[in-house]
């Protein structure tokens, strides 16, 4: 298999590049009009032909290395290194993702087969597929180049081969991991689609914003993926590293998270475009400058640039993403500086205060936020450069400075949507923005009545005042959208006859987009409030013998006893806790700690209870080595719950936004 | 998102709100002739606005200047100022393995400079003189490191101040052109219907 497997690695690669070369000729003679032997036409079907017989071409690669992960069939190196027997079927499909030249694999199919769609569905604009086909073909050159000769999943172990394999790493043994990485990935390699078009676009001078058009689908979707990628690797981060928290602005975290708000910008400034012919050149260069992060991304977590805790594969592969790096920003400036004509675009504002300034600042607040975030991950490279000394740039800096940034976004958001397009008026204000300063406002004196000061012992306590002010904000930006809904639906209703619920699905199916992006705005504001709670994070350890008590909030845990047990993956001891609230026992918590046999390493495995208002999170963190006593920490988390909520629910905005919008016919069939 | 207790070192807000907010006010189209005249009420709303604004940005000054003084607030605080040593990368008082060689340590050392009766500084200097600069959570404000403090801020204000001066120039091109267009009554008065439909909306 291991033969199988390269074999068609190099086919995919001969497949790409001629879909490269070819399909550049191509367009080059037909851009030209010079006469040739072959029909340009015939020559440019052939390139997407072989774009399509690549993605099956890496499909039988990807086939054959989870075949031999399947098989155990340790002869080849990667198995040997990221599976053994015992582990279970999810984890070993996991596999082809846990290690280096596996993900690197993956990309490569995944980018396969947003080719093959893209190449199916050619006939929406022939002229234009082709040239975001070629270009899709040069970044699969250049993967199944890194497959090929610097990374090879199918090496063969020299020597005897053993009986068992190392197994997979223990933090990649949760469930989350078998969908974290192909979500975060499908998110990635998306971007080199919009990337694609947005590049041919400019190449061949398309007239119009059509490529918008067709490339909203694609961005959105893509958009979609990476975000619910990185929500599950946080949810992942807090159910499997057991600290009690989702987020430590991990260099690699940080490097899925620049992509993800670039590419929000993008989305956002895309709209400026389409209605009003403006930020063209600004566009192409967003969209351009998020395929160039996920690249970024991707060399951080490989080349081992910065050290992190998630980079679980690094290698010596950091050397051949620069160079593409560079080769792409080279041709993304070199197209640029030729066509920049082609993007001019008048620039008509009315008014400071419009709609059209809030995306631009929404634009603004995005990147500086991508800034901040790039500049915290680099930085301790830059100052070992410099000054030869190698600092931490850690959550306290992040916090700092991030936060602000992201509470002004809170404010942009909720504040957007108010402002009509072109221009506003005082009365239009004050009209708009009354209710959500009320909720505003009130939000801050409740919070300040129940103990959410943003002060303590005379000083400033950070955590709190951030908390105030998010929620403060929160509740101003959920005033503000929900009395958007409201108005559209309350008009809807008085004309149609029809209750407030009929009349809010309508006004929804009516501009599904506009009202999608509303229910994702509100998913952010609630993802905001989880956030906000861990100010309010509370916890406490201890060594407990048998029927000892602690108390944390409303709960109080008793241990009544640890216990052990064994399979072939792995050994686990842990301890049962009931868990008692007001008197009464309400469930019993087992929180674990594995030793893997194959690995030899331990590994916790959280107990979390769910609620609305908190998480019981409890870990179980080994036996004190004199005592012989397990040491249980548990942390009171409130609003995490509603973290994971509103990422349900920005997938739900946004696959709203996807649905096209009800046709004028239909909407009279619906008000009839 | 780790909680942490440690002081900001920076104040954006008030600077934020002094530039913003007369922008903001300026760039507003001008009031239709009931509002052009402003009123009492309404100079009396901006004063209102702009004393608020103030007062928040100086309520936040003075929140972020202070510092806690007690010995627990202090552990904790320090205790978050400083990462384990380890290689674990995690902040020293949120490192959660047991049989950590370096945290229990730490953290003794941490107790016994408070205990000493040494200030802040000086305990951190001591922990950076024995471990490195890279035992503290985020950067120094001096020497290079202040660069880590100040770029984020100084980029995001001449991004800002940017974004202003280019929206300013568009809306200043474009009330020009519009001032040259020979007018149509028919298009103005439909464009006035649509935007007072859409307003707000």
């Amino acid at each position: 298999m291991a033969s199988f497997g390269s074999f068609a690695l190099l086919v995919a690669l001969a497949l790409a590049a001629w879909n490269l070369l070819a399909g550049a000729l191509a367009l080059r003679l037909i851009a030209t009009g010079q006469p040739s032997a072959v029909s340009p036409e015939r020559l440019a079907d052939t390139a997407r032909r072989a774009g399509i017989a690549g993605f099956w071409a890496v499909t039988a690669a990807a086939f054959a290395l989870i075949w031999s992960v399947f098989t155990n069939d340790f002869s080849i190196t990667y198995i040997l290194e990221h599976s053994n027997r015992a582990l279970p079927a999810a984890y070993k499909f996991s596999a082809l993702w846990s290690g280096q030249e596996g993900s690197l694999l993956l990309w490569a199919w995944l980018l396969g087969a947003y080719g093959f769609v893209l190449r199916l569905t050619h006939k929406t604009d022939v002229k234009l597929y082709a040239y975001a086909g070629a270009i899709l073909a040069g970044i699969q050159v250049f993967f199944l180049a890194v497959l090929c000769f610097a990374a090879p999943p199918f090496a063969l172990l020299r020597g005897a081969i053993p009986e068992d394999g190392n197994g997979l790493n223990p933090l990649l043994q949760y469930p989350e991991m078998v969908i974290h990485p192909p979500m975060l990935y499908l998110g990635y390699v998306g971007f080199s689609v919009p990337f694609c078009f947005a590049l041919g676009a400019l190449m061949m001078r398309y007239p119009g914003e059509k490529w918008i058009k067709i490339t909203r689908v694609w961005t959105l979707v893509t958009w979609l993926f990476l975000t619910c990628g990185i929500f599950l690797g946080m949810h992942w981060a807090y159910a499997v590293l057991g600290w009690g928290g989702y987020w430590g602005w991990d260099p690699v975290e940080n490097a899925s998270f620049m992509p993800w708000l670039t590419g929000t910008a993008f989305l956002h400034s895309v709209m400026m475009q389409e209605k009003k012919g403006m930020m063209k050149s600004w566009n192409v260069w967003l969209i351009f400058s998020t395929f160039l992060l996920t690249l970024l991304g991707t060399l951080l977590t490989r080349a081992g640039l910065v050290s992190s805790v998630h980079a679980f594969a690094q290698s010596s592969i950091g050397t051949w993403f620069v160079v593409f790096m560079g080769i792409v920003l080279a041709v993304c400036i070199f197209t640029y500086i030729l066509q920049h004509n082609h993007l001019k675009s008048d620039h008509h504002l009315e008014s400071l205060v419009s709609r059209e300034s809030s995306f631009l600042f929404n634009n603004l607040v995005l990147l500086a936020a991508c800034f901040v975030i790039l500049w915290g991950t680099l930085f301790p490279i830059l100052s070992e450069y410099v000054v030869g000394n190698k600092v931490t740039v850690g959550a306290p800096w992040y916090n700092a400075v991030a936060i602000p940034i992201g509470i002004f976004l809170l404010f942009l958001t909720g504040v957007g949507p108010l402002l009509p397009w072109r221009s506003t008026s005082l009365r239009a204000v004050r009209r708009n923005f009354v209710l959500p300063s009320i909720a505003l406002w009130a939000t801050v004196i409740v919070c300040l009545a129940v103990g959410v000061k943003p002060w303590k012992d005379g000083a400033l306590d950070q955590g709190n005042f951030y908390a105030l002010v998010a929620f403060a904000m929160s509740a101003g930006v959920t005033t503000a959208i929900l009395s958007e809904f409201l108005r559209g639906a309350g008009v809807i209703a008085r004309q149609s006859g029809r209750n407030l619920f009929w009349a809010m699905y309508l006004l929804i199916r009516r501009n599904t987009r506009r009202y999608g992006g509303y229910i994702v705005h509100i998913a952010v504001v609630i993802v905001v409030m989880g956030l906000a709670g861990a100010a309010f994070n509370r916890n406490i350890e201890s060594e407990m013998a048998l029927h000892d008590k602690i108390s944390i909030g409303p709960y109080t845990l008793e241990n009544v006893g640890a216990t052990q047990d064994s399979n072939a993956n792995y050994n686990s001891e842990y301890a049962r806790l009931d868990v008692y609230k007001g008197g009464t026992k309400e469930f019993q918590m087992t929180p674990e700690k594995r030793v893997y046999l194959a690995s030899e390493q331990p590994q916790t495995m959280v107990a979390i209870h769910s609620t609305p208002a908190w998480d019981l999170y409890v870990v179980y963190e080994g036996t004190n080595p004199d005592t012989g006593q397990p040491i249980i920490k548990a942390f009171l988390n409130p609003l995490v719950g509603w973290i994971w909520a509103g990422v349900a629910l920005m997938a739900l905005g946004t696959l709203i936004a996807l649905v096209p919008s009800l046709k004028p016919a239909a909407q009279k069939g619906g008000l009839a | 998102m780790r909680s942490y207790q440690a002081k900001s070192k920076t104040n954006p807000s008030g600077a934020k709100a002094q530039i913003s907010l007369p922008g903001l006010l300026r760039g507003l189209k001008p009031p239709p002739p009931s509002e052009a005249s402003c009123s009492p009420v309404h100079r009396n709303w901006f004063n209102f606005c702009m004393k608020a604004a103030q007062a928040l940005a100086l309520a936040a000054a003075v929140c972020f200047s202070a510092g806690s003084t007690d010995a627990g607030s202090r552990y904790n605080n320090l205790n978050h100022r400083l990462m384990c040593t380890c290689g674990c990368a995690e902040i020293l008082g949120e490192c959660n393995h047991v049989g950590c060689p370096n945290s229990t340590g730490e953290l003794n050392e941490l107790r016994n400079g408070i205990a000493k009766g040494l200030s802040d500084q000086q305990i951190l200097d001591g922990f950076v003189a024995k471990y490195g600069a890279v035992v503290l959570a985020a950067p120094t404000t001096h020497g290079f490191d202040l660069v880590a403090w100040i770029a984020p801020f100084a980029v995001f204000g001449a991004a800002l101040l940017g974004t202003i001066l280019l929206v300013r120039r568009w809306s200043i091109g474009s009330r020009q052109k519009s001032a040259t267009a020979v007018s149509d009554p028919a298009i103005d008065a439909l464009r006035e219907k649509i935007r007072r439909e859409t307003d707000g909306v």
